[in-house]
């Protein structure tokens, strides 16, 4: 199987697409002639132009209402924001007028959009460029928000954003778009509500998404040479979300740790852990406990910033509570 | 001044950079922004614009040389500047400054979760899975945070005959009800006073019933316990006596069909009453079968509702802690209950009239005189004794 | 040039090389790792902070600006070492290491920032004109800003208020010809930015930010208009940048020829080139001028790499008061 970057996972994904329906047009800063400020958009401009590949001011609320726009009428906008830190900027339009138009319309409209971009802290940015806002997006409802850790998942992800027929948000990142991995050279969709099993195990369920898996994983591999199987749960897609696939597994191991690299007060993480207490209630052996961010702007020195995060430490200290091995 | 040209990090991933060509030779003057050489990094190959003006004095790093950066490559200064003290080598820069440990703070607010006086911690699983095996949590040791008991802690209190927790000397000490004693304490309440009780006694000699038991017992190469003895002896007994294995129902009396005899089992956590059903129609040593895997299972706290609800008689027996004779409360929906004392060497008089000694047992039944007058529970009692005194009789 | 007292003159000039040399050093510790993350050097664009921020009286005045913000903070006087510790990440810095090159900030020195997002600072130093309007000060706020930025909503309703409520700030746009990779012309209906402050009821003038004299007479008029008659007004004033828009950015969107046809126009050379036509400062003098600039940075790299790291307990504070 080819292996591909992230990026040109993506890249991929928006190329065939744009190839397969005429309707589909990517808009946003940089996108076009500069090949996008990640280099995602390289080569499309090139292929079909400035007329589906567009080039925008830096007017973050008026390129995503634009393709909102777009989409009520018709056409299927993939709107690129450069960081979602920048998408605050837009957030009134997707909030009010993207996630609720079917439904304040009666189901006159619906909202064929993609909204995309990498989320998530990298690395030096400082508070303004560094923040896990997968919470403010999987809050509302009228939205489906995707996340994806893998190149295989970024393209099968994308393309089923693609052809939903409705506002669907999907959330990158930064430091994924260099990691490579096996991409099949046939088509393929992945369907969006449906969680992966990243790691099979019996011992302790570690539900995550996003760029957080990586480290998780490896968490799991810590965990295994002291024989404990942590069975990790990618949730690929934050709304819907894929409750079974977590019941199932939680009700297999009785314990659970959440991982999400957002703040944790009222986050995604949070609540995925309120539903495991609800629904599996009588199953655990332990209480879930949430990894998240620490509760902090981020700060700029690396090594604080770092500490800010979830790590492998964390994540295994977690474990350690849940399995009463602390 | 002299100064050093360093390889840069010209690419965010670049480690380390191999110098391609260099554009300017050792001697040629430079101006601020000339491009010095050509740079391969991991991604492309850029060029290397000088950082200062004056004389390439040296070349540091050949061409093809890969350099990590932050390493020499080069030294620009003013012509004829004696730079041998900047030529020599320099340490390859410390990737870290020092710093305190890097230990992940948490901030976790310091409060313990509700920690009443008397509040049981247990998971939800493990409460699950004691209320499935009858095991009272209040008896468990837990081994989490804080004395939580787990799923692990539930498991090894089935398996092991729960000790009683060790306490140095007396304390005052209030402790919680537990759902089972609690169960015990309404049931038995509710019996003692809506039940009007009356007790009979009798003392039967057992020489007979344990010759046979020995007999049996070399016979099968197992211990028959007497318990299993007594219950087939009820059993046949209530055939005769349909009143005594009945339940009071307020406007009407449930005569039952079948005798599921109970036998109180001692627990840490309380008082159980496992049931042998059908023991009617049960030879003692089914009977007696049926009783140890049940106390078995009592023991391992795995007794389901279907294992002790339900019975129709039950016995209660306290001989093993010398007790000569004792009352016990009807044990609902029963209508009677049979204490059974220990058995006891003492003198009793012989066939010949003649001061011998016997092995006795003293059973006291206990009556719901709602359903069973006196003459009723004295003529069970009566066939009883009979019976136990001589087992062969029944044949008769 | 007439009229300028000399010493005035070589303040600006030296400020503008201490910049020059500052920006130098720091892409050279952002090459070697010490400094990360999103850095924009200002190289190119020193005639526009120092002629500006020489116009106000930082006692009374204010100034803010965007990301590229190394010059600004020059320039209101915060020391370079103070800045370069900033950059490393050191508890040292203006912002204990937790703000980096995007987050400045002196608020003794009236500086408030050093704002990462685009545009989303135009409001704030609005706020900061409303409070100068509202307790009847004397003060004038600086509101520095790129090409890019004029395309957020928050500009034009920034400039709305201060229109209709005639407070006093000077909208300073520092059009160094992209916004990022893109050439403003692609993405402005109108290419003369300063015509935006007709919408808005308020003058809007074109300046030379290769000429650090113009960028100042300007903005004094501005300031002037702005002190004396509450008046706010937009100045677009045009520059460029030397290098990528931050340190990631190759900047292979313009030519080679563009890029040194504007060094032709380099501000330092150009005031430098004025003064030593009026005897007001020779080549040996500038020498040394520059010496000790390169000194000053030098000692402000090795601040910066001797100062130490924050401590993990830093984590949680400043984060409420």
């Amino acid at each position: 199987m080819p292996q591909i970057t992230y990026r040109e996972a993506l890249n991929q994904a928006i190329d065939e697409e744009m190839a397969r329906d005429e309707r589909v047009f990517l808009i946003g800063e940089e996108v076009a002639l500069y090949n996008g400020a990640y280099k995602v958009s390289r080569g499309l401009c090139d292929k079909y132009g400035e007329r589906r590949v567009i080039d925008t001011p830096i007017s973050e609320g008026g390129f995503t209402g634009i393709g909102i726009g777009a989409a009520m009428a018709g056409l299927r906008p993939i709107v690129e924001w450069m960081t979602f830190n920048f998408s605050i900027q837009a957030l009134d339009q997707v909030i009010n007028n993207a996630a609720k138009m079917r439904y304040m319309s009666g189901g006159q409209f619906h909202l064929p959009i993609v909204f995309r971009g990498p989320n998530g802290p990298a690395e030096w940015l400082s508070a303004q460029h560094s923040q896990t806002l997968a919470a403010i997006y999987a809050h509302v409802p009228g939205l489906k928000v995707i996340s994806a850790a893998t190149p295989y998942d970024a393209k099968g992800l994308l393309k089923s954003a693609i052809r939903d027929d409705n506002p669907v948000v999907m959330m990158e990142a930064e430091l994924l778009y260099g990691m490579k991995g096996d991409v099949p050279g046939d088509e393929y969709l992945i369907p969006i509500g449906r969680a992966d099993i990243k790691r099979p195990g019996g011992d302790v369920t570690l539900i995550t998404f996003g760029k957080v898996l990586h480290i998780v994983l490896k968490a799991a591999e810590a965990l295994a040479e002291d024989a404990i199987e942590a069975e990790v749960i990618d949730l690929r897609s934050l709304r819907p979300l894929d409750e079974d696939a977590v019941i199932q597994s939680v009700s297999k191991t009785s314990r659970c740790v959440v991982i999400d690299e957002s703040w944790p007060v009222a986050s995604a993480g949070s609540y995925v852990a309120h539903l495991v207490s609800t629904k599996c209630f009588d199953l655990l052996d332990a209480q879930v406990e949430l990894v998240a961010a620490e509760d902090v702007p981020m700060p700029y020195n690396h090594q604080l910033e770092l500490a800010a995060q979830p790590s492998v430490e964390k994540i295994l200290a977690a474990v350690e509570k849940v399995m009463y091995l602390d | 001044m002299a100064e050093k040209v360093l390889m840069l990090a010209l690419s965010p991933t670049m480690e380390e950079g191999v110098i391609v060509k260099w554009i300017k030779s050792e001697g040629d003057s430079v101006e601020q922004g000339d491009v010095l050489c050509e740079i391969e990094t991991d991604k492309a190959t850029m060029e290397y614009e000088s950082p200062a003006e004056g004389t390439l004095l040296r070349i540091i790093a050949k061409e093809g040389q890969a350099v990590r950066v932050g390493r020499d490559i080069a030294i620009i200064g003013q012509a004829a500047e004696d730079i041998s003290e900047l030529a020599k080598e320099t340490p390859a820069p410390v990737e870290k400054p020092p710093v305190e440990k890097a230990r992940p703070v948490r901030k976790e607010p310091q409060i313990s979760a509700p920690t009443a006086e008397g509040r049981l911690r247990s998971s939800p699983l493990a409460r699950k899975l004691a209320k499935e095996r009858g095991i009272d949590l209040s008896t468990v040791q837990g081994s989490g945070p804080q004395g939580r008991i787990t799923r692990s802690d539930v498991e090894k209190a089935g398996t092991v005959a729960a000790a009683p927790p060790k306490v140095a000397g007396l304390t005052d000490e209030t402790v919680p009800v537990t759902q089972k004693r609690k169960v015990i304490a309404d049931t038995l309440s509710k019996s003692k006073f809506t039940a009007p009780h009356y007790y009979l006694r009798v003392t039967a000699a057992v020489d007979n019933l344990m010759q046979a038991r020995t007999r049996l017992n070399d016979k099968i190469g197992q211990k028959v316990s007497v318990n299993a003895f007594l219950m087939k002896f009820v059993a046949e007994i209530l055939k005769r006596h349909h009143m005594i294995n009945a339940t009071w129902q307020e406007d009407s009396i449930v005569m039952h069909g079948t005798a599921d005899i109970a036998l109180a089992v001692a627990q840490p956590d309380g008082l159980i009453a496992p049931v042998v059903r059908n023991c009617n129609a049960k030879g003692v040593l089914q009977i007696d079968r049926e009783l140890k895997a049940l106390i078995e299972k009592t023991r391992k706290g795995a007794l389901t509702r279907a294992d002790y609800a339900d019975s129709t008689f039950t016995i209660s027996s306290l001989g093993t802690f010398g007790i000569e004779e004792f009352t016990a409360i009807i044990n609902p929906p029963d209508s009677a209950i049979l204490a059974v004392g220990g058995i006891m060497k003492m003198p009793v008089a012989g066939d010949d009239d003649r001061i011998c000694i016997g092995r006795c047992m003293k059973l006291t039944l206990s009556c719901d005189h709602r359903i069973i007058d006196g003459t009723v529970g004295a003529a069970f009692l009566r066939d009883l004794k009979e019976m136990i005194e001589y087992p062969v009789h029944e044949l008769y | 040039m007439d009229g300028y007292e000399p010493e005035f003159l070589k303040r600006l000039l030296e400020q503008m090389v201490l910049i020059r040399r500052f920006e130098e050093k720091a892409a050279q510790m952002y090459g070697l790792r010490k400094i990360g993350g999103f850095c924009h050097i200002y190289i190119g664009q020193e005639a526009v902070s120092t002629g500006s921020i020489a116009a106000i009286d930082l006692k009374k005045d204010y100034a803010l600006t965007a990301y590229r913000d190394h010059g600004h903070a020059i320039s209101v006087g915060m020391a370079p070492k103070i800045i370069m510790a900033e950059l490393f990440g050191k508890i040292t810095g203006c912002s204990r290491g937790k703000g980096g090159s995007m987050h400045l900030f002196d608020v003794d020195r009236h500086f408030y920032g050093g704002h990462g997002i685009v545009g989303a600072h135009i409001p704030l130093a609005t706020g900061v004109a409303l409070k100068v309007k509202y307790n009847n000060e004397d003060g004038v706020v600086l509101c520095f800003f790129g090409d890019g930025a004029v395309h957020q909503g928050a500009f034009h309703e920034s400039l709305n208020m201060a229109g209709v409520w005639k407070l006093p700030v000077v909208y300073i746009c520092e059009n160094n010809q992209y916004g990022m990779g893109t050439d403003f012309r692609r993405v402005s209906a109108v290419h003369d930015l300063s015509s935006l402050s007709t919408s808005y009821n308020m003058p809007g003038k074109q300046v030379d930010g290769m000429d650090v004299l113009a960028v100042y007479e300007n903005v004094t008029e501005a300031v002037k208009l702005a002190r004396n008659e509450s008046q706010p007004s937009l100045l677009e004033i045009r520059t460029y940048r030397y290098m990528g828009h931050s340190m990631s950015d190759p900047a292979t969107y313009r030519t080679k020829e563009e890029l040194q046809k504007h060094k032709q126009q380099d501000p330092i050379l150009i005031l430098k080139g004025k003064m030593t036509a009026t005897g007001a400062i020779t080549d040996e003098q500038y020498k040394q001028m520059d010496q000790q600039c390169k000194q000053t940075v030098a000692e402000a790299v090795e601040f910066a790499e001797a100062s130490r790291v924050p401590a993990i307990e830093t984590l949680y504070e400043d984060v409420f008061k």
